[in-house]
C-alpha cells in the first residue's frame, strides 16, 4: 500500500495536478458573479482617478479615431474611393480597439494579479474572463457612438442592424480564445508584454481599419484573398456591412462562417491551453 | 508512514519532499536559457539551493499545526510547495482541497476600496453574492477597519491590509488554511481575535497552518508543531514539547553556533537571523547565496537525530 493508494482512498488530490476540465469549467461558472463584479470595479477604477472618470472611456478612442482619420485620411489619403470614410473608418478603430485591448491588456490578466492568486484559491480562468467582460462593457458605450455616426452619414436603424448582436458576441469569443492564449504565454515569457504591442499595430495596419482592401489591392489580388480569411479584417468587415449603406457594403456571407469557426475554434484552444496550466499560475519559479 | 488509520482523515500528506532552487553565481535565477550558455561561457555557474531536504507528514482535519524554525529554514518554501506555488523536485504532496494561503505583503487588489476587496475575494472564494451580502458586516467588522473601508486598498498600512486579508480569507469555512508570519504585523487586539478564529477554524474540521516566530502564539493555537531546521523536519509533536525543544535548540546555541556567545540568550519570540541564505529566494534576489548546502549538511545540528513519527493521536 503505497502513500499514494492512502492519499486517493482518503479523497486527497496531488498538489500540482489539475483538475478535470468538465469540473474545472464547473468551477469558473460558479465564479461568473466574481467575473462580473471584477469586470465592473476595475473599469470604474481604472479611470476613477481621472477628473473624467468614465468620460475617458468614450473620448480616448474617439481621439484615436480622430487622430488616425487626420493622418491617415487627410495627410496620406487613403480615404480615395470610400464614399463615407468618416464612419468608415470610426466603426473600424472601434471595433479594433475591442480586439486590441484585449489581446494586449489580457496578456496581463493573470500576471498583475499576482497577490490575488497567490493568495486565495479559485480558478484562476477567472482573471482573463474579466477582463474581456471590461472591454465588453467598454464597447457598449462604443457601438452607441458606432450607430450615432453611422446615422448622421445618412445610415438609418433597420431590422439589420440587430446582427450586431451575434457579430459582437462571436467577436467575444474570439477575443476570449485568444486573451487565454496570451495570458497563459505570458506567464512562461514575461518578455510577450513587450512584444504585443507590435503583434497589435501589425493587425492594426493591416486589417483595412483606414483603408478598404478591395479598393487599394483591387478584388482579386491575394492581399484581398488573404484578408478574406483574416478574422480581424472578417469583422470590421462585417461591422461595416451591417451598420453603413451603400453598393460596397453588402453583407458577405460566406464571412460569418468563418468567423464563427475561427471564433469557436480560438475558443476551445483558448480553454485547453488555459487549462492545462492552471497549478502553474502564481508560482514564482 | 504513517497511515491514515486512527478514524481521523488525512488533510494533507507530505511524502519525502524536496524542494531546489537553483540559482546562477549572480544570484539570477536560472532559466533554461542560461543551462546552454553554460557551454559556451564556463564562467556563469548555476548552484542547486535545497530548500527543502526529504519532509513528510500528515495533516488530520481539527489539526492546527504550529510551524516554526529559524529564517532560512525552509518553512515558506514547504508552506508554498503545499499551497502549489513551488514545485517540488521530489517526492509528493496530497491536499483535500487547494489551501488558501494568507502571507504579509502585497494587498488582493490594490486599486480598488477595501469595501470592493471584502467583496471579490469572498465571490473569488466561491461565496454567493447573497452570503457576500449576509456577511458583509461581519467581515469588516472582524477587520476592524470600517473607518477606512471606501479608501482604495493601496493606502492601507501593512497592519491593515493584513487585517483585512485575513478577514476576506477567513470568510468561508475552509478546509486548509495556512497563515504564513501574517498576523506578525497585527497589533495585539487583532491577533488575539485572529488566533481565536484560527480555533475556530481548527475546530470546524479545517486545517490551519500557522508560521509564526511568536512562541505564544504557537501555543496558544496550535495542538501540534513542526520544527524545520535547513530544509529537514527536526521534530513532529505536540506543540509545548516542539515548542520546548525549539527554544532549547535556539537559547543553547548549538545550531546558531556562529553568533557570538556573548549574545544574549534570545528571547521565545525574537527573530534569530542565522548567516544562512534564506532558503525561500526572494523574488529579488540580489545577493549570491553565501554558503550553500554541503556544508549545512555536516553540520552536526542539521543532523536530525532521526526524523520524529507524528505521535499525535486523536
Amino acid at each position: 500500500m503505497t502513500i499514494a493508494d492512502d492519499a486517493a482512498r482518503a479523497g486527497l488530490h496531488r498538489v500540482g495536478g489539475r483538475p478535470p476540465l468538465g469540473a474545472y469549467l464547473a468551477e469558473v461558472w460558479q465564479r461568473r458573479e466574481f467575473i462580473y463584479s471584477l469586470a465592473r470595479y476595475r473599469l470604474e477604477a481604472e479611470n476613477g482617478r481621472n477628473r473624467l472618470g468614465m468620460g475617458w472611456v468614450v473620448l480616448k478612442p474617439l481621439l484615436n479615431a480622430g487622430m488616425y482619420g487626420l493622418v491617415f485620411g487627410v495627410l496620406l489619403q487613403t480615404r480615395r474611393g470610400i464614399e463615407d470614410f468618416v464612419p468608415f473608418l470610426v466603426i473600424g478603430v472601434l471595433m479594433f480597439e475591442y480586439f486590441s485591448t484585449c489581446f494586449t491588456t489580457g496578456a496581463k490578466s493573470i500576471t498583475s494579479n499576482s497577490a490575488l492568486v497567490q493568495s486565495l484559491s479559485f480558478p484562476r480562468m477567472s482573471l482573463p474572463l474579466a477582463l474581456v467582460g471590461q472591454r465588453l462593457m467598454q464597447l457598449i458605450p462604443m457601438l452607441a457612438i458606432m450607430a450615432l455616426v453611422a446615422i448622421v452619414y445618412g445610415s438609418y436603424p433597420t431590422l439589420q442592424w440587430l446582427l450586431m448582436i451575434p457579430l459582437i458576441a462571436l467577436f467575444t469569443v474570439f477575443n476570449t480564445g485568444l486573451t487565454l492564449i496570451t495570458a497563459r504565454l505570458t506567464v512562461h515569457f514575461r518578455d510577450l508584454t513587450q512584444l504585443l504591442p507590435f503583434v497589435s499595430r501589425f493587425f492594426f495596419y493591416t486589417s483595412g481599419v483606414f483603408f478598404s482592401v478591395a479598393q487599394r489591392f483591387g478584388e482579386d489580388s491575394i492581399v484581398r484573398k488573404i484578408a478574406d480569411v483574416q478574422p480581424i479584417h472578417e469583422f470590421l468587415t462585417l461591422g461595416r456591412a451591417i451598420l453603413l449603406k451603400g453598393p460596397e457594403y453588402l453583407i458577405p456571407g460566406e464571412y460569418w462562417v468563418y468567423i464563427a469557426l475561427w471564433s469557436f475554434g480560438m475558443l476551445a484552444v483558448g480553454i485547453l491551453f488555459f487549462w492545462a496550466a492552471e497549478e502553474r499560475y502564481g508560482r514564482t519559479d | 508512514m504513517d497511515a491514515p488509520t486512527d478514524g481521523r482523515k488525512p488533510v494533507v500528506i507530505v511524502d519525502d519532499v524536496h524542494v531546489e532552487y537553483k540559482v546562477l553565481a549572480t544570484g539570477k535565477k536560472a532559466t533554461g536559457a542560461d543551462a546552454g550558455k553554460r557551454l559556451l561561457q564556463r564562467t556563469r555557474k548555476t548552484r542547486t539551493v535545497r530548500a527543502l531536504k526529504g519532509i513528510s507528514f500528515t495533516a488530520y482535519e481539527n489539526d492546527s499545526i504550529g510551524v516554526i524554525g529559524t529564517n532560512g529554514s525552509g518553512k515558506s518554501t514547504l508552506m508554498r510547495a503545499i499551497v502549489g506555488l513551488t514545485p517540488t523536485a521530489k517526492g509528493s504532496i496530497y491536499a483535500a482541497a487547494r489551501p488558501s494561503m494568507l502571507g504579509v505583503g502585497a494587498a488582493l487588489i490594490k486599486d480598488l476600496s477595501g469595501e470592493r476587496n471584502v467583496i471579490l475575494g469572498s465571490l473569488a472564494l466561491g461565496l454567493s453574492l447573497e452570503e457576500v451580502e449576509r456577511r458583509y458586516d461581519e467581515i469588516v467588522d472582524f477587520s476592524g477597519i470600517r473607518n477606512f473601508i471606501e479608501l482604495p486598498m493601496r493606502t492601507y498600512s501593512s497592519g491593515m491590509t493584513a487585517r483585512l486579508k485575513f478577514a476576506i480569507a477567513t470568510a468561508r469555512t475552509h478546509e486548509i488554511l495556512i497563515v504564513d508570519e501574517a498576523l506578525a504585523v497585527g497589533d495585539r487586539n487583532f491577533r488575539d481575535r485572529s488566533e481565536a478564529r484560527i480555533r475556530e477554524i481548527r475546530d470546524d474540521a479545517g486545517t490551519v497552518f500557522l508560521v509564526s516566530h511568536s512562541m505564544r502564539s504557537i501555543l496558544d493555537t496550535c495542538t501540534r508543531a513542526i520544527w524545520i531546521d535547513q530544509g529537514t523536519l527536526m521534530m513532529d509533536g505536540p506543540a509545548e514539547d516542539v515548542v520546548k525543544a525549539y527554544e532549547e535548540s535556539q537559547t543553547g546555541g548549538s545550531s546558531t553556533k556562529t553568533t557570538t556567545p556573548a549574545k544574549k540568550k534570545a528571547p521565545p519570540a525574537a527573530k534569530t537571523a542565522p548567516p544562512e541564505e534564506p532558503a525561500t529566494p526572494p523574488a529579488e534576489h540580489a545577493t549570491p547565496p553565501s554558503e550553500a548546502s554541503p556544508t549545512a549538511a555536516s553540520d552536526p545540528a542539521a543532523q536530525p537525530p532521526k526524523r520524529a513519527a507524528p505521535k499525535h493521536r486523536g
